[in-house]
């Protein structure tokens, strides 16, 4: 997949639609770069012996995957900072259906998704006519209200949690076994770095389908100009709808392989400033691209961690450079490349 | 010709301004129907009540015996009322072509789904919508600029874009709101021939428009607003002769009239 979708277009002739060479190179780039994060990757993990590495890429995966749900709302033309909270959702739905009711993770994991998906369309209801700060502010407390409920609810255990969630147990169907038993691995760090990985591919790939299929070109519209696209006919309250479920699905996905990997969930697992963060993921990547919050996410977890030997300075060199970033490259890191093919 | 288009007493209020007042007239199917008069005489909000991005106070629109008054207004471009917009109202950053393929959106075959899967369906009307935004470039003169991008475009292309795009969603009544505003008199020109031409394709058009030689040139009828109420409606030369018209106009003393 891996190339950006035309938007800022600098595509002055005719292009050749998507000719062949072009398409099978974005295919052998995509395998590449599969092959590259499930195979190489763990090679040099083992070879260097840096098993912390997992749990660290591991995160980058799953955030990405939640940044990737906020990239869509922003293509919708909305800016979303409340990811957090169907994260936060997403986790519990898994942590309550696995600790509390004994079901499989692998059924909570869709299931999870699904919740959120479904409790997005109420909440979306209302709040997808706002615009600009105010839907904003509106999904930033929705963030904090996630939180309150997790902390109140007697289903969700308060502000104790749910700890001792189980490892996922082996995943079967017709007696054949498709994963394995993570209790039974000698690594499972390893079999949690898969999945995600093979979850994040999977959810860019579906994304850069979404995006460049024409409901792609419909969100596009919907962000350019919605009363224009009401008035050819799009049916804009719906397609909003669906934009922001697909992203509330991603983001409790993400949530509840977090809850399996630390085995635990709690009301602050997931805060306003997590939802902050996938926004910022956004921004930093390249709104214009569907690589660009797999990218963000991936400098921006990585960038926070190195600055930590800066001590008490962390956060400020930190937010510098994200300005400065956001100042130098508005349309983020990926255009990077634009500016080199244009010269 | 029969009707295509009623509107019957129609009223909107906006606090205590009346910006239409219990106007009704009939719509022909394929005529160019004109609505003219002064600034702020409530032509834009007309528009917009017939679209139903604005609800009326009270009076209906009726669509060949239906009522579409208070419909959702993507449904009533599902129906085949479409309106253009008074300021260049377009997809900036897609180019012109793309601007005019996605338009085409009421008359896709295929499901949300059946796009992202690439279905048969989805495949020909991709096929369909790209030979049909072509034909609808080369009416519209904008073959040259297809691949611009939109935001890129002359002022004069901007109003035949927004055309282009109204004919695209395959309307059977298209409403122009001041589709010749900025253009020169050659541009002007220009631009009448296209409409006449969408005219030609069997299409319905309502236009607003200020410039009286355009409006007298194109129009099979005209209807007078003034003040939010309709004062005359008729033939140009009716609507020439007319002494509630001239007075309308002679009142805001507006010389480029050209009465
Ligand atoms: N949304 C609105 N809120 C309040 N007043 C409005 C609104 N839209 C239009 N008006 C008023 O209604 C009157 C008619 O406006 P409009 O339909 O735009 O006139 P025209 O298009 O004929 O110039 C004007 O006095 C205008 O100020
Ligand atoms: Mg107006």
């Amino acid at each position: 997949m891996g190339i950006e979708h035309n938007s800022d277009g600098s595509s002055k002739a005719k292009p050749a639609g998507s000719s062949l060479a072009a398409t099978s190179l974005k295919i052998v780039g995509a395998l590449l770069f599969a092959a590259f994060v499930l195979i190489l990757v763990p090679m040099l993990i083992n070879g260097a012996e840096r098993w912390d590495l997992y749990y660290t890429l591991t995160s980058v995966a799953l955030l990405s995957i939640a940044s990737a749900g906020v990239w869509l709302t922003f293509y919708i033309g909305r800016i979303n900072i409340g990811q957090a909270a169907y994260a936060l959702i997403g986790g519990y739905v898994s942590a309550i259906l696995v600790v509390d009711y004994g079901v499989s993770f692998w059924w909570t994991l869709p299931l999870a998704g699904l919740t959120c998906a479904v409790i997005s369309v109420f909440v979306g209801l209302p709040i997808l006519r706002l615009r600009g700060v105010y839907f904003a502010m509106v999904t930033l407390v929705f963030t904090e209200v996630a939180k309150m409920a997790a902390l109140a609810l007697p289903i969700t255990h308060g502000a104790s949690g749910i700890a001792n969630i189980p490892l996922p147990g082996a995943l079967e169907i017709f007696g054949l076994t498709l994963i394995p038993d993570f209790n039974t691995l000698e690594n499972s760090r390893y079999a949690f770095y898969i999945l995600s990985v093979t979850l994040m591919l999977l959810c860019y790939f579906m994304m850069y389908r979404l995006v460049n299929s024409r409901m792609g070109r419909l969100c596009y519209s919907l962000q350019q100009n919605e009363e224009l696209a009401s008035s050819i006919g799009v049916n804009i309250t719906y397609l909003r709808l669906v934009a922001y479920a697909i992203s509330s699905f991603l983001g409790g996905i993400g949530g509840a392989i977090f809850a399996a990997i630390s085995q635990s969930v709690y009301p602050s697992s997931f805060a306003v400033a997590d939802s902050i963060n996938f926004m910022l993921n956004c921004f930093l990547g390249g709104l214009g691209y569907v690589l660009g919050p797999m990218l963000g996410t991936f400098v921006l977890y990585f960038g926070w961690d190195w600055l930590f030997q800066t001590g008490k300075y962390q956060l400020l060199i930190f937010s510098s450079v994200l300005i400065a970033l956001m100042l130098i490259l508005p349309n983020g890191l990926l255009s990077i490349r634009l500016w080199g093919k244009k010269s | 010709m029969s009707d295509i288009l009623s509107i019957e007493n129609l009223t909107r209020r906006f606090g205590g301004l009346y910006a239409v007042n219990d106007v009704s007239f009939t719509v022909r199917e394929n005529e160019i129907l004109s609505v003219i008069g002064p600034n702020g005489a409530g032509k834009s909000t007309l528009f917009k009540l017939i679209s139903s991005f604005l609800k009326p106070t009270s009076g209906r629109v009726m669509l060949q015996g239906e009522k579409i008054s208070g419909l959702a207004p993507h449904i009533v471009a599902r129906k085949g009322v479409v309106r253009t917009f008074q300021e260049t109202t377009i997809f900036r950053n897609m180019t012109v072509r793309e601007n005019v393929i996605i338009a085409h959106h009421l008359q896709s075959e295929a499901s949300l789904f059946g796009y992202f899967a690439g279905s048969a369906n989805a495949r020909s009307d991709v096929r369909k919508f790209g030979q049909s935004a072509d034909d609808i470039l080369t009416l519209l003169n904008l073959d040259s600029v297809a691949y611009e991008m939109a935001s890129n475009l002359p002022h004069g292309s901007l109003r035949a874009l927004g055309i282009a795009i109204g004919l695209a969603t395959n309307a059977r009544v298209l409403l122009l709101d001041e589709p010749f505003a900025g253009m020169n008199h050659e541009e002007t020109m220009r631009t009448v021939n296209m409409v006449q031409g969408v005219r030609d394709r069997g299409v319905t058009v309502l236009l607003v428009e200020h410039d009286m030689a355009a409006v007298m040139k194109i129009s099979d009828r005209i209807v007078v607003l003034n003040f939010g109420e309709k004062i005359a409606e008729g033939t140009s030369t009716e609507i020439q002769n007319d002494e509630r018209v001239i007075e309308a106009y002679l009142g805001i003393e507006d010389e480029s009239i050209g009465l």
